[in-house]
């Protein structure tokens, strides 16, 4: 074997295997790297349920809790808030509330609650995260004819029916969500689990 | 060559060893720039001295920063109140990111007037659109250090168009903010990014956009390539020396620019709210998003394009789009005409109009939504794409054929969109939008068949003056 003459498609695949394994290892590398930028464990463990106390809770009002570090909405909806919402018209995107991410099964109804009075909503537009304001007044048409009053994310101008719908025309895609709750009692609100039974989804 | 054995003494002995002598007259006194730059030539060396500076009163800032969800906003208040002069270098700083793309949308203007990005310059431009992306990447993380609620629920918004994308999107949004929501990991990592990831990328860009502009040279604003005529000693007869000519003059540059920088870090650091948001002075809070939220003003032209589609996954694509269109712009506009004093009218016609747009979008980008206002972004946005079709479409001489061809399709997918949502009450805003777009799109591209306004002027074999 002479050094003038090399065997080339011998060292062809040596440099070709070479770099595969090289390359290989390398991307490999980058995986403990890309990995440590995902939730820490400590992240993960902050998910447990609250409670809320809806006793003090007046008609029209709304409170703000944090649950999983995003805003959760409990809303005492008048009958004038129940009255504006309606399903089966061509307002909405979603009017039947049909996607299953956006609510729980037990939420799939026309007030997409368990009971018709006691809203519970994530407080975060579907559109691109922003805190929607809560627009209580039925009767203000500062934001065109046909709305009602809702809720109105200012950072985009979605806007949402007393159900959390989104109307025809907003930027969101979606209905906001509703998180998974239960009645623990009649004033008790327990957000982050699933009614137990048929009977407590019945209220 | 020969110079180089002349000198002697220290500097001879490192510049064998090393070759700086080589390197100032390569770059800088054998350096032949066109001896016609203008005005528009200054924002170059000028991006550069805000870039040192925006290093340079970051390490500062950085001693006492911390970067910590509970800390952070508490320790810009210490800087601006309670270390010495720290205000000051504060507002350097966050006045130097706006002056910064002041400078680079201007940089940017005067490539597309004179045609900087056309070949053999095509390199040159598309290192420039990573620098400007980084320094849009560079910008947007620096805002969310202050942790004020503008820095807050603008990291919100800009993250979750991440998460618009199929399948992947929820996933990526909660890789990159570290958890759920926008919290301390998401603060410490866009930290780490900002003061020491993209700052060296943007450098290791600045030296390849510098090395590629120094490999074919300048372009000026006749758009003449003065390497086309040289003296006996290969030296361009249109070209000056770098240095002493261009220093000199970029000096000049320098001082007008640091007497206004200085003005405005003085007696209008916020601008009015416009380089920083009120909203940014009070803690973030994750339970309220404010009245009114708008990122910063340099990202707003884009930001309207983005909420001008009702859909979270189509605005964010249109968004991004109209971003990614500028590095096919070489390959957009292939007229050989660099420079737009021999262009034609239709084409200053198409780049004013285009300004203009840039502008309005900005400004509606600023302000609430309101249905007028979304209408006219949604025409403006579309006004934006038109105008790169355009380019394309005076790229040479089109027949009468390709000419109703072509404004055929656009007005076709203009028209198409406006079907899909025309109702009872939006339909008499739609239409006036809807014409106005459609009459600018047949002016444009059917004016050269019947008129003079496209005729292009004979471009001269030396710069002009």
């Amino acid at each position: 074997m002479s050094s003038d003459n090399p065997d080339n498609s011998r060292r062809k695949f040596l440099t070709g295997s070479l770099t595969f394994v090289g390359g290989t290892g390398a991307a490999a590398t980058l995986w403990p790297f890309l990995s440590s930028m995902a939730p820490s464990n400590k992240a993960k463990a902050a998910g447990a349920p609250v409670k809320v106390d809806i006793s003090g809770l007046k008609e029209g009002e709304k409170i703000d809790l944090i649950w999983r570090k995003k805003p959760i909405w409990v809303v005492k909806r008048s009958q004038d808030m129940l009255e504006s919402i309606d399903t089966n018209d061509t307002k909405h995107k979603d009017p039947l509330s049909e996607n299953p991410e956006q609510q729980p099964d037990f939420a799939k109804n026309k007030y997409r609650s368990l009971k018709p009075e006691i809203l519970v909503l994530e407080g975060v537009c579907t559109h691109l995260g922003c805190n929607p304001a809560y627009k209580p007044d039925t009767t203000d048409t500062s934001l065109g004819k046909d709305f009602k009053g809702g809720f109105f994310c200012a950072c985009h101008g979605s806007k949402f029916d007393f159900a959390g719908k989104v109307s025809n025309g907003s930027p969101a895609g979606a209905n906001l969500k509703v998180p998974p709750y239960r009645f623990e009692d009649e004033n008790t609100i327990i957000v982050g689990e699933l009614p137990a039974n048929k009977l407590e989804e019945i209220g | 060559m020969s110079e180089k054995n002349q000198s002697s003494g220290v500097i001879g002995w490192i510049d064998e060893r090393l070759p700086i002598l080589s390197f100032i007259r390569d770059h800088l006194t054998h350096y032949y720039a066109p001896k016609n730059f203008n005005f528009w030539y200054f924002f170059g060396s000028l991006a550069f001295l805000i870039l040192f500076l925006q290093i340079f009163t970051g390490i500062f800032l950085a001693m006492h920063y911390k970067p910590d969800a509970k800390l952070a906003f508490d320790s810009v208040e210490f800087i601006m109140r309670d270390v010495n002069l720290g205000w000051l270098i504060r507002y350097m700083h966050s006045t130097g990111a706006s002056a910064f793309f002041i400078v680079v949308y201007l940089h940017m203007f005067r490539a597309l007037m004179y045609g900087s990005f056309k070949k053999p310059r095509e390199l040159i431009w598309l290192f420039g659109v990573f620098i400007y992306l980084a320094l849009m990447a560079e910008a947007f993380m620096g805002y969310l250090l202050p942790w004020g609620q503008m820095s807050y629920w603008g990291a919100q918004v800009i993250i979750n168009l991440f998460t618009t994308i199929p399948f992947i999107g929820p996933e990526l949004g909660v890789w990159i903010r570290g958890d759920y929501a926008i919290s301390d990991p998401t603060l410490t990592r866009f930290f780490a990014l900002h003061i020491v990831a993209v700052p060296m990328v943007i450098l290791l860009l600045v030296i390849l956009h510098l090395s590629a502009l120094h490999t074919v040279g300048s372009n000026n604003p006749d758009g003449v390539e003065i390497k086309n005529t040289k003296d006996e000693n290969g030296v361009p007869l249109d070209g000056i020396p770098f240095h002493p000519y261009y220093t000199v003059k970029d000096f000049v540059g320098m001082g007008v620019f640091l007497f206004l920088f200085a003005l405005t870090v003085f007696y209008v650091p916020e601008m009015g709210g416009y380089f920083l948001e009120h909203a940014n002075f009070i803690p973030a809070n994750p339970l309220v998003t404010p009245e009114h939220i708008a990122p910063v003003w340099y990202f707003t032209p884009f930001y309207s394009i983005l909420r001008a589609i009702p859909d979270p996954a189509f605005g964010a694509l249109a968004m991004a789009l109209s971003i990614l269109i500028l590095f096919f712009l070489p390959w957009i506009d292939k007229n050989p005409i660099k420079s737009i004093r021999y262009r034609s009218t239709l084409f200053k016609i198409n780049l004013f109009v285009f300004v203009i747009g840039f502008l309005i979008l900005g400004y509606l980008g600023v302000k609430a939504p309101t249905p007028l206002y979304n209408a006219l972004a949604l025409r403006f946005s579309e006004m934006y794409f038109i105008f790169f079709a355009l380019l394309y479409f005076y790229s040479t001489a089109r027949n009468s054929t390709f000419s109703y061809l072509f404004s055929g399709i656009i007005l076709f997918f203009i028209i198409a969109y406006d079907i899909l949502r025309i109702n009872s009450d939006n339909y008499l805003t739609l239409l006036i939008g809807l014409s106005s777009v459609c009459l600018f799109v047949l002016f444009m591209t059917l004016s050269p068949l019947y008129t003079t306004l496209n005729r292009e002027k004979e471009v001269p074999e030396r710069v002009t003056g």
